[in-house]
């Protein structure tokens, strides 16, 4: 390659840096089925482990018989709470500073909780011997709706911590009260409403949905008795923390604990916290001797591992006729299940729902959240979201669309004459967060103008004329949506988890040749780092993309971080991979100025070199620089070209973006068809165009179907309804409507390279679209707010009330 | 999801199988395309301790003309059918039926045996039997017999297969040439088990219905004969007011369990909206 006659576009294509559509390098083994997953993972002489699990949802446990099991040829172990007891490990720690039952000891507090741990030679063993445990239950009556969970007289669940009035956030007020959390102005928020023109309440509930990666949770422990090592494979999200929490529960040193988390099959928040399977396979294997596998079946996953939502959103809006928002208040009532094991920051146990006030200028607001225990499965975990934000969302964007249709105005109209102006950022909101930059005016117009969208409402009209005259039963919905996302947790003044400061980290090394490995303290677990941090090195040092491994998830090697969820990779680990290239490239600067004999001020970097100012003939490409590095490093300069940043993001970011839907609905059946999705996303600076598109993919099916049809439905007396792939709302391509996306740019002022994070905007803003255009169709007929999910019976019901079914 | 022990046997002739089906009769299953059956091994909700697989076995599979009808094996799959250019012709709801069952992977390994046989209430064939007035050949130790699909149907999972008996073929009569027909099902996914669903059988002369069958999917523990429903478009015009009178009559003998589907109020609603359509859709595919 001739490097002086190279044109400039050559140079830069050749990078395939920032805004490059560059293929996923995963998906060479992905594609091909070469991935390399936990339970791919085969160990000599490595043993199976599989529950016994609670069939009741509230249950004293009055005796528990492992002797048929343990009988079985090819089985090892049982464990039990009553083993697991004297190594304190009976109990273990959750995120939200709550405990929850490793294997339940006295009593069981939701179906599917884990009783007892079988360890054998093979998974069809285990799973006999599992089958074999007896256990003696006395059927308590069960708490399932957190409306009565603080009613007097409701079952008390939690006898573990019934006489404790303090809580890891405050005063309990009742035995199955976890917490009250409280934000924003109360009294002036109180004035605002007293002096309102117009108000709307409504109580709007976000159903319990789980995260439902296609991978399950599982984990593969194997202690190693002489070294007094544990080495964990698991489907870990942030395996860092896994092994600071596992140092601290074992007493093993954090050195001798090595956590490697592989490929992993999707996590959406299914696989931050820490589960009952991990530790009780790392028991298993520390009495065993041996590795220890445990794998979750679909049925586990749904029923057992970390929910989301389940959140019952009172909103109030006050406003002035003329449509400008004046307050916003909201109760929350959170449905936290058995134990709190929500994934949150721990400061934070709403997570960031005080960004409700959503994209429009409030100037006032509270929020109270309370909350409580049922007897479901524990989590709370931020499914595809930061904390807590899809909630935020849905609850201000239907809000929004409630009081435009009280004001009897357009709820796209709505929004334009209450969004926080372009010139008002960095905006202060009402509830405390400091939103660093937006343009919401230009992006809504845009969206508007690209469906047409005054065409549509002419269209919509003259459907609602034709079905008063009975000429077809089929309605049409528009559903506007315009959310604002917090990402990027985070400031370390706002966020930690157990203590540790939410930061993140990346170790650049260019090794003489010029290739570079590059290692994180985040875990992709379908997000395609491995193509994207590459891509910001490639435009910061100006080598190719392609000459850029990026590798994260084993603790041994990665620097320390806090993982991948709440969209924070791009924020934190992308700016430190920034911050530790721009060091390497303040090195690789004196290196080029000692080559081309000229002071180091008096060089400057030009795509993939250092060229003496005012002669480009005259440069240093990063490779030439790196081996120089190595071989021949200026005087007094040491030799080696690497760098570390641990990055600490001054603020969050805030992505926003703009969803319209239209949907078509038969009345007769409730099948609601979705006949076109626009989605313009603002995540700023764009690292990778096409896998920004296939994120929003993604997550508008993911919002699809928690719109459309997911939820995790519990009877009266606490079963699961439902958790598995028959009943459980996983749309296939059939199913999936056809996305149509589109962007502006706004750049965070304070990123290094001025990107957002957009992997959970679609999510968030998806949501409300949907269940805004069904509310939308029905409007006419006098529909104000209709629950999720909005699946074919629950839209005919919701229209039979309405009076349409004839 | 892991199944408990059980035995595994592989037949090479049908004599074979149905000497081993009359073996077992309480502690064995049959096992054609599996994807009823092993779903429900791995929840352990059936725990067979023989296992006999009919894959082997060549004289159950494949479709024939026989007299006035069509005989199809029990092992036939859904794909076969659906691909099968002499049934698409003579029994075209046969393929829009089979078309509607879950999906191609499913389909490929689904058998119309094993689908009309289980007795599970969701099973598109059952209902679509009933309609076509199909004969089911049952074989055990004591020889064969015949009984009508339409009387085959007993409960969910109950039906007149004796314990070791094996399910060995379908007969179909040949349906009158020009006739009208509709499958419509509604569920909420590709895979699903029917919300409800309706098959359609007619014939038009003179601007009238002249014959006409129906029956409902999963809107009751067996699949129903909508006799009644029937009944009452015979000599009416092929209109709205007639197929609102047999969905009326249709939704009156659903007694559908509330799911995830819906509860049983929608259910029944369903069954009649989707017998409406068929009988709208059957009557604009039917030669006048």
């Amino acid at each position: 390659m001739n490097e002086i006659s190279e044109t400039r576009e050559a140079r830069e294509a050749r990078l395939q840096g920032l805004g490059c559509k560059r293929k996923r390098v995963e998906d060479i083994r992905f594609t091909q089925g070469k991935g390399s997953y936990v339970d791919d993972l085969k160990l000599p002489g490595m043993l199976f482990g599989d529950f016994h699990r609670s069939p009741y949802g509230h249950a004293r446990v009055k005796s528990i018989d492992t002797s048929k099991a343990k009988a079985v040829p090819g089985v090892l172990a049982v464990l039990t709470a009553a083993d697991l007891k004297p190594l304190k490990l009976d109990w273990m720690p959750t995120l939200a500073g709550d405990v929850q039952a490793v294997l339940a000891g006295d009593k069981v507090l939701f179906q599917g909780q884990e009783i007892a741990f079988v360890v054998a030679t093979d998974r069809y063993i285990a799973a006999d011997a599992a089958d074999l445990i007896e256990v003696e239950y006395e059927e308590l009556p069960a708490l399932v709706d957190p409306f009565k969970a603080m009613a007097e007289g409701a079952p008390i669940l939690r006898e573990d911590i019934k006489d404790k009035t303090e809580g890891a956030h405050g005063k309990r007020k009742h035995p199955n009260h976890i917490f009250t959390w409280e934000i924003g102005d109360h009294e002036t928020t109180d004035l605002a409403f007293r002096d309102a023109e117009v108000t709307i309440k409504e109580l709007i509930s976000y159903q319990r949905v789980h995260p439902c990666p296609l991978e399950t949770c599982q984990s593969v422990a194997s202690f190693d008795k002489i070294k007094g090592e544990l080495t964990v494979w698991g489907t870990f999200q942030a395996p860092h923390v896994v092994r600071t929490v596992a140092a601290i529960l074992s007493g093993i040193p954090e050195h001798k604990i090595h956590v490697i988390a592989p490929d992993i099959g999707g996590g959406f928040g299914n696989k931050v916290g820490v589960y009952p399977g991990y530790v009780c396979a790392i028991v298993a294997s520390i009495v065993t001797g041996r590795p220890v596998k445990w794998v979750e079946d679909r049925i586990e996953n749904l029923s057992a591992t970390a929910f989301a939502r389940d959140y019952h959103m009172t909103t109030e809006i006050a406003a002035t006729k003329a449509g400008k928002v004046t307050g916003l208040r909201v109760h929350v009532l959170a449905d936290h299940g058995a134990f709190d094991a929500c994934a949150d920051p721990s400061k934070w146990p709403a997570g960031f729902f005080n960004i409700v006030t959503g994209s429009y200028d409030f100037p006032t607001a509270h929020v109270t959240v309370d909350g409580v225990y049922t007897n479901k499965a524990p989590g709370g975990v931020a499914y595809r979201c930061s904390f807590r934000v899809t909630e935020a969302a849905y609850c201000i964007e239907r809000a929004m669309d409630i009081l435009a249709q009280k004001l009897g105005l357009d709820p796209a109209e709505l929004r334009m004459r209450n969004f926080i102006r372009r010139e008002q950022f960095p905006y202060h909101s009402a509830l405390g967060w400091e939103y660093d930059s937006g343009d919401y005016h230009t992006a809504m117009q845009k969206a508007l103008d690209t469906v047409g969208y005054q065409a549509l409402r002419a269209e919509q009209r003259a459907k609602q004329e034709a079905f008063r005259r009975g000429e077809t039963r089929e309605v049409m919905g528009i559903g506007v949506s315009f959310f604002t996302e917090i990402v990027g947790a985070g400031p370390s003044k706002n966020c930690d988890i157990l203590g540790i400061a939410m930061f993140d980290s990346a170790e650049i090394r260019i090794h003489p040749t010029g290739a570079v490995i590059a290692r994180m303290g985040t875990k992709s677990q379908g997000q395609s780092h491995e193509t994207t941090y590459a891509q910001i090195i490639a435009s910061e040092i100006g080598i190719p993309a392609d000459d850029v491994m990026v590798e994260e998830g084993n603790t041994d090697t990665a620097p320390y971080g806090l993982g991948t969820y709440g969209s924070r990779s791009t924020p934190t680990a992308a700016a430190a991979t920034a911050m530790a290239c721009r060091k390497i490239k303040a090195k690789a600067q004196m290196i080029a100025a000692h080559l081309l004999e000229v002071h180091h001020d008096d060089v400057e970097f030009d795509i993939d070199r250092f060229r003496v100012k005012g002669m480009p003939e005259r440069f240093k490409t990063m490779k030439d620089i790196a081996w120089t590095a190595y071989n021949a490093p200026p005087p007094g300069l040491e030799p080696g070209l690497e760098a570390v940043s641990y990055y600490d993001p001054p603020n969050m970011t805030y992505p926003f973006g703009a969803y319209i839907c239209v949907m078509d609905i038969d009345l007769d059946t409730g099948v609601a068809k979705v006949r076109r999705f626009y989605a313009l996303d603002d995540c700023g600076t764009r690292i990778n165009p096409m896998i920004i598109e296939g994120q929003v993919h993604g997550g508008l099916t993911e919002a699809f179907a928690i719109a459309m049809g997911q939820e995790i439905a519990y009877d009266e007396i606490g079963n699961v309804k439902g958790a598995s792939f028959m009943d459980f709302f996983l749309p296939t391509a059939v199913e999936t409507p056809k996305w149509e996306t589109d962007f502006t740019v706004t750049p965070s002022p304070h990123h290094p390279i001025g990107a957002k994070g957009v992997g959970e905007s679609p999510n968030v803003g998806g949501v409300p679209a949907f269940s805004n255009a069904v509310n939308d169709a029905l409007a006419f007929l006098g529909a104000t707010h209709i629950q999720m999910p909005h699946d074919a019976w629950r839209i005919w019901k919701a229209a039979e009330a309405l009076g349409a079914q004839g | 999801m892991i199944p408990g022990p059980f035995a595994y046997h592989r037949p090479r002739s049908l004599a074979e199988a149905v000497a081993l089906c009359a073996a077992h009769p309480d502690d064995g299953r049959p096992l054609a395309g599996g994807h009823s059956l092993v779903p429900m091994m791995k929840l352990r909700l059936a725990t067979p301790d023989h296992l006999i697989d009919l894959g082997a076995v060549a004289e159950l599979k494949g479709v024939r003309r026989e007299g006035n009808g069509w005989v199809i094996g029990a092992t036939t799959t859904q794909a076969a059918l659906i691909t099968d250019p002499n049934l698409a012709q003579a029994i075209p709801i046969l393929r829009e039926t089979a078309q509607q069952i879950a999906d191609p992977q499913v389909r490929s390994c689904g058998t119309i045996g094993g689908n009309v046989a289980n007795g599970d209430p969701g099973n598109d064939m059952p209902a679509l039997m009933m309609c076509l007035d199909a004969t089911f050949r049952l074989a055990g130790a004591n020889g064969t017999r015949e009984v009508k699909a339409r009387d085959f149907y007993q409960g969910a999972y109950v039906t007149a297969l004796e314990p070791g008996e094996l399910l060995t073929a379908i007969t179909i009569p040949h349906p009158p040439a020009g006739h009208g027909y509709a499958y419509e099902k509604l569920k909420r996914k590709i895979g699903d088990y029917a919300t409800a669903a309706a098959a359609v059988m007619l014939t038009l002369a003179g601007g009238r219905i002249t014959t006409c069958a129906i029956s409902l999917t999963n809107v009751a523990p067996t699949p129903l004969l909508a006799a009644d429903a029937a009944a009452a478009t015979i000599g009416q015009k092929p209109e709205e007011a007639t197929f609102a009178e047999a969905a009326h009559r249709a939704e009156a003998i659903t007694e559908p369990t509330p799911d995830g589907r819906g509860p049983a109020d929608y259910r029944t609603k369903m069954a009649g909206v989707m017998v409406r359509r068929a009988l709208a859709r059957a009557v604009a595919r039917a030669s006048a």
